[in-house]
């Protein structure tokens, strides 16, 4: 089917494709090595690509210094409250808004583009009032509340574009055999939408888990922070870092959203093609 | 990040538009709706409107006395601001340095990836990794990268014979450029995507058409392949333009804003004025400032673009 390209060309595009591998790949393989290397190599001025003594001391110093563990539960719990919330509300409303046109859905897909475009900082002053008027500054809760209205629009998104992919048939067959509107949705088109669903849910975890300003603002003391948060007391006062335990930490702190975003990236970037192609 | 999907539907319109017309609009409706409607209004909406009304006020934090209306004094403030225009300017070039190369190099990388390549999905993967990764690692592991004693560009740039390399990130000259860089990294997998799902849409039978017609490479891309991702294109670099000038976290980590100012951006700065000095009314009408700004230059380049015609 594609083209045929001559051997020049080809060897050009692996020159560049090389490029881009080094490029992309470099920090993050420098963020392993740095990780896993002893006080005395990180002090040395001719730093290595491989550690030569690899040490998981950085590890256990990194635990030593900040409430890890705590960190990682904070953002855990927020991180799952807020994905499964969001999914809970968001899929019924996308549901109307990929069946139903009117304005409504006009509206509301106005607010998911419109949303994107405003600095947090107009919207963190207000939700900071309001969350102090409701006493939950420094609370899991109220950083919840916000992380699940923040993944709203990508949620809607998403899952809209999941519904419409569903044969709108299935329902009207099963609506000629009598079933109500809600009910249809949950036996008929909900088990379809599963996989749609996980998708999404994991989107706003990582989302979740990831998010760093949100946090710094609204959680004050270290036993409610999470661990983007933590993460940054390590960089101490100005240049002062401790790296390998900093290195160590990042590193940690970066797994789980990786690996569930390997498990979701084809439904990601394969939704995107899919949808694209379909409408 | 979230809205890559959103740029890529937006360019069309769903094609079953008529579906449930026969169906009545009823309380069922509401009762999906108002789950997520009522959040929103509250949360989103609210605070929004409430923000903007703030940009009015000389409100600030821990006060007991009462918030007063000050009309447009927090507006003329700013105007006589020199720092904040400043963070703007700083701003305005971070979100171009890092739009416009990421724009160029993620394009290249698409159009790599939707080649028949052997080591595609290798740079399928490693292009997610900046993705996946919360911003602040990012910033983190690109401090260890520029460190001047242990990282590892110094020591390249050592190893070159390229001199003893700097300190980039507190230099007052390397320190925009150095997050720009990042900037460029982290943003990278949401505009490949994007592009490369613009891309599989192109018809391939149009290429083979181009390429029996005696079309150069370069050709084929101006007559098929750009026309046919023009939409995606001008969305998604839109979009990261937005996302740049309101970015934060990254830059927060890697530099807080110095040395000098000369890496705050206005968010960095709106949000030392609200929270480290407490100035609510302020900073609000700081974000009043970035969105208006923001909205007119978007508009006129996308009518400028849109109306740009075939070469864009």
């Amino acid at each position: 089917m594609s083209l045929r390209t001559s051997g020049t060309a080809r060897a050009g595009q692996y020159a560049a494709l090389l490029c881009y591998l080094v490029f992309l790949a470099f920090p993050f393989l420098w963020l392993i090595s740095t990780a896993f290397k002893p006080a005395r190599e990180l002090g040395s001025l001719h730093p290595t690509w491989i550690p030569e003594d690899p040490t998981l001391d950085n590890f256990r110093q990194a635990f030593d210094e900040q409430p890890l563990l705590r960190a990682a539960a904070n953002s855990l719990t927020a991180a799952l409250c807020a994905a499964l919330i969001a999914v809970v509300i968001a899929t019924p409303m996308a549901y109307v808004m990929a069946r139903h046109r009117g304005r409504l859905s006009t509206a509301a897909t106005g607010w998911v583009v419109v949303s994107q475009a405003f600095p947090f900082v107009l919207v963190i002053i207000p939700l900071f009032l309001v969350l102090k008027y409701l006493h939950l500054i420094n609370s899991l809760w109220g950083l919840i509340l916000v992380y699940v209205v923040w993944s709203l629009p990508f949620a809607l998104w998403m899952l809209a574009g999941y519904v419409r992919a569903v044969p709108p048939e299935l329902e009207e067959a099963a609506a000629v055999d009598g079933a109500g509107r809600v009910r249809i949705l949950v036996s008929v088109t909900a088990p379809l939408l599963a996989p749609g669903i996980v998708a999404t849910a994991l989107f706003a975890f990582i989302t979740a888990w990831n998010e760093f300003f949100f946090a710094l603002v609204l959680l004050k003391t270290p036993e409610k922070q999470t661990l983007p948060v933590v993460l940054t007391h390590f960089l101490g006062a100005e240049g002062v870092a401790d790296l390998g335990p900093l290195a160590a930490a990042a590193f940690l702190a970066t797994l789980p959203s990786l690996v569930l975003f390997a498990v979701i990236q084809k439904r990601i970037t394969g939704g995107l093609t899919a949808g694209a192609v379909k409408n | 990040m979230t809205l890559v999907t959103a740029t890529v539907r937006s360019g069309r319109r769903a094609p079953r538009g008529g579906q449930g017309d026969g169906r009545r609009r009823d309380g069922a409706t509401w009762f999906l709706v108002l789950p997520a409607l009522i959040p929103i209004l509250i949360l989103s909406v609210g605070p929004l409107l409430y923000g903007i009304a703030l940009a009015f006020t000389d409100a600030q934090s821990g006060r007991t006395r009462s918030t007063q209306w000050v009309g447009l004094l927090n507006f003329q403030d700013l105007l006589h601001d020199t720092l904040f225009w400043e963070s703007f300017r700083i701003g305005l070039l971070w979100a171009v340095g890092v739009t416009v190369p990421q724009f160029v190099l993620a394009l290249g990388l698409a159009l790599l990836l939707d080649a028949n390549l052997r080591m595609r999905w290798l740079a399928r993967a490693l292009a997610i990794i900046p993705w996946a990764m919360p911003e602040v690692v990012v910033g983190i592991m690109w401090r260890l990268v520029y460190n001047p004693d242990a990282g590892i560009l110094n020591e390249t740039v050592r190893d070159l014979g390229l001199g003893d390399g700097r300190d980039w990130l507190t230099g007052l000259a390397t320190a925009l450029p150095a997050v720009i860089v990042v900037g460029i990294w982290a943003g990278m997998p949401q505009t490949t995507v994007a592009l490369l799902a613009g891309l599989q849409n192109t018809p391939h039978e149009l290429h083979e058409a181009a390429a029996l017609d005696g079309a150069g490479a370069w050709r084929r891309f101006r007559t098929v392949t750009w026309p046919a991702i023009r939409p995606v294109a001008l969305a998604i670099s839109a979009l990261n333009f937005i996302w740049n000038f309101n970015s934060f976290a990254l830059v927060y980590v890697l530099t807080s804003g110095g040395p000098g100012g000369r890496t705050r951006l206005p968010m960095l700065f709106a949000y030392e004025e609200a929270f480290r000095y407490g100035q609510f009314g302020y900073a609000a009408a700081m974000g009043c400032v970035m969105v208006a700004v923001i909205s007119v230059l978007l508009a006129v380049y996308l009518v400028g673009r849109l109306r740009g015609g075939e070469d864009g």
